[in-house]
């Protein structure tokens, strides 16, 4: 069964066959390999994600594990002289093989950014956009409330949808952009520090926002706040030079973990 | 040792020169403006001033007593011409069109200049005519007594609504200004797609190989090449290879009469297109590169295709550049004159261009022209066709202005 054959994908195709995949796991990564020019920066990363679960990767900076997020959409192949090797398998897929389309990849997994960075529309056009050309057939005034509700924004903006998104404030942006991907109504979505530009309290939003999201989707989020992986991971795994050091449940980790670097990381003696 | 050792105390001399540079920006920026001023001044200074009108024939002669040759009617304009005009002329102007279906403003003028014929005598300069009055009716009383001096606008409505003809008085800029529009407009129906196609493809599409970089290098390197090249260029490629089609015969179009064989209108205008197309790419391609590339990954991220993405994001956020950019390229051909002149631009054209396949002049060309006859009258007409050329090239460029600032204000609140 090709589930993203570049010929096939009508709507009504994919979502018959969502759930049909394997069981647990909603995304793993085996034995992936990821390579700028001949620097190796992620090594053989075997993980998998459990779904309607939020799991953080850390690591200090340079561990690899933005390259492995943007790998498991396939993002990494926009920069020039990224070579990947191993599996991502979705829904019993391989995203890699050479038939699936990254486009539809993407549109199952949505990703959200380091800095906010909507399109320069309207607000309401942020949200409809990404949703209309991937041919959605619904409401779409419903869509963009529903969405906004998703990410607690609605009764913020719900007057000025027509306004310029770039009229809202930074932490405002960031939920827009969330907003955004959820709105195509993914299965996945990748966070990448998606608070390191953010104000206290805009993060603070952003973090108790994970709670209610994880009801429908399942999160992967990297950030280099070890308290906030504490705070809003179910799981977390710890890089450092491109390995998978450790990977468990979040209290685990952080209260009793097995390996000494990871308790020289989160007892903050390096990184 | 203490810090406060360290550290020479040099704030003033460091001011000191930044204050020198500052005065360098600022007389550097002085000194463009006098030169822009110098140039508008003395435009405007050959584009008005006093004239001596000197009549071959007096005005008087022609009508009744106490009546001006202005008040008459057609009837006896028809009267006086029907008296007065040379049998020659009379058959040839009847021939253009009978004097029975002519305005009376037309006869008029038929009057004036072929009978009147009225004669520039003497011209002034604006800050002659200004600072020097008195002289000048000075002069005029002595030189040409029968002369009348009035001050003249050499731009006027007359000049600006006629074609070209040999005379100072009754010539017009229509010809080269119709030439000078229709060659623009094929300049930018080609090289506006072409160039902006071209740079999509350069930034978006193309990578980062030997055979690009080689391609991308040589742009930069026709953007250098001199004008007159072009004008090689296109005399082999558009006039000579492509005769058929820019001739129009391919198309079965015929030139009433007129020779044009390839040196038309569409030759010129595809002459400057290649002329400006590297400036385009160039200008398009800075412009596509300044928008960041996390748009693009937000877009992709989003499930959006590599052209959906170009279509709806790239290209919309960039637009204003890239047309700032164009439009700036195609000012400087509307300037163009050289490789007009290799390409076979007519230096003396009576006939108004009719399409893209007729024989052309364009406003520089017709302005060059113009300042090479030995009559002072010329120069004065040549200056009045400067400020038409100046006019033109400015209302393009507001227009520009315009559009650009309204998709600024779309793509803000689109």
């Amino acid at each position: 069964m090709r589930l993203f054959k570049k010929s096939a994908p009508e709507a009504n195709r994919l979502e018959a066959t969502i759930g049909s995949g394997d069981s647990g796991q909603a995304l793993e990564a085996k034995s992936l390999s990821i390579f700028y020019g001949e620097f190796e920066a992620v090594k053989r990363l075997s993980i998998g994600f459990e779904r309607k679960k939020v799991t953080a990767l850390i690591g200090p900076s340079g561990c690899g594990k933005s390259t492995a997020l943007r790998a498991f959409n396939r993002m990494n192949e926009l920069i020039r002289g990224v070579r990947t090797e191993g599996e991502v398998s979705f829904r019993g897929v391989n995203v890699y093989d050479p038939d699936v389309d990254a486009v539809q990849v993407r549109r199952w997994i949505g990703m959200v950014f380091q800095k906010p960075n909507p399109f320069s529309k309207s607000i309401y056009e942020n949200i409809a956009w990404g949703a209309r050309i991937n041919g959605y057939q619904g409401d779409f005034d419903e869509l963009v409330e529903n969405s906004l509700k998703q990410v607690a924004l609605w009764d913020e903006v719900k007057d000025k949808l027509k306004e310029s998104a770039y009229a809202l404030s930074g932490g405002q942006q960031q939920r827009l952009c969330i907003a955004r991907a959820v709105a195509l109504k993914p299965e996945i979505l990748l966070m990448d520090e998606p608070t390191s530009a953010l104000d206290p309290i805009s993060t603070a939003k952003i973090e108790s926002l994970l709670d209610d999201l994880k009801k429908r989707y399942t999160i992967i989020i990297v950030t280099h706040n070890m308290q906030q992986a504490g705070r809003v991971s179910d799981k977390t795994g710890f890089m450092l030079l491109g390995e998978l050091v450790e990977y468990s449940d979040t209290k685990e980790l952080f209260f009793n973990p097995k390996d000494p670097r990871t308790e020289n990381y989160i007892s903050g003696r390096f990184g | 040792m203490s810090g406060r050792e360290d550290f020479a105390v040099n704030l003033a001399s460091r001011h000191a020169r930044g204050d020198r540079w500052r005065l360098m920006f600022m007389l550097s920026t002085l000194l463009a403006i006098v030169f822009l001023g110098a140039l508008i001044l003395t435009i405007v200074d050959d584009a008005f001033g006093y004239v001596v009108m000197v009549d071959e024939v007096d005005q008087r002669s022609l009508v009744p007593d106490g009546e001006r040759l202005e008040s008459l009617d057609a009837e006896a304009l028809r009267a006086v011409i029907d008296e007065r005009l040379s049998p020659r002329r009379y058959r040839a102007i009847e021939r253009e069109r009978p004097f029975d279906e002519r305005t009376a403003a037309d006869l008029y003028d038929i009057v004036l200049y072929e009978i009147v014929k009225p004669r520039v005598a003497e011209t002034y300069t604006l800050f002659e005519s200004l600072f020097a009055r008195r002289s000048i009716v000075e002069e005029t009383t002595l030189a040409h007594p029968d002369g009348e001096l009035v001050f003249r606008s050499w731009v006027n409505m007359r000049f600006l609504s006629t074609s070209q003809t040999a005379r100072p008085l009754t010539t017009g800029v229509l010809t080269a200004v119709k030439g000078s529009i229709l060659t623009i407009s094929i300049t930018i129906l080609f090289s506006f797609p072409v160039g902006i196609a071209a740079a999509i493809w350069l930034e978006e599409y193309a990578g980062d190989n030997r055979l690009n970089r080689f391609i991308q290098v040589n742009i930069y390197n026709l953007a250098g090449v001199p004008s007159i090249i072009y004008g090689m260029l296109g005399l082999a490629i558009f006039v000579r290879g492509l005769e058929r089609f820019t001739s129009g015969s391919a198309f079965g179009a015929s030139t009433s009469g007129e020779v044009a064989n390839g040196r038309t209108i569409l030759s010129a205008g595809l002459t400057l297109a290649i002329l400006i197309l590297p400036v385009i790419i160039i200008n398009a391609q800075e412009a596509i590169r300044a928008i960041p590339g996390s748009l693009r990954q937000s877009s992709l991220a989003v499930g959006a295709t590599k052209w959906q993405t170009i279509w709806h994001q790239v290209l919309p956020a960039s637009f204003d550049r890239i047309l700032t950019g164009a439009v700036l390229a195609v000012s400087r051909a509307i300037g163009e004159t050289a490789p007009l002149v290799v390409v076979g631009a007519s230096t003396f054209l009576t006939q108004d261009p009719t399409g893209v396949f007729s024989k052309f002049t364009t406003l520089p060309i017709q302005i060059y022209q113009w300042t090479s006859r030995p009559q002072a009258e010329f120069r004065h007409i040549a200056a009045a066709a400067i400020v038409v050329l100046l006019a033109l090239m400015l209302s393009l460029n507001a227009f520009a202005i315009f559009t650009r600032n309204r998709l600024r204000r779309q793509k803000r609140f689109g």
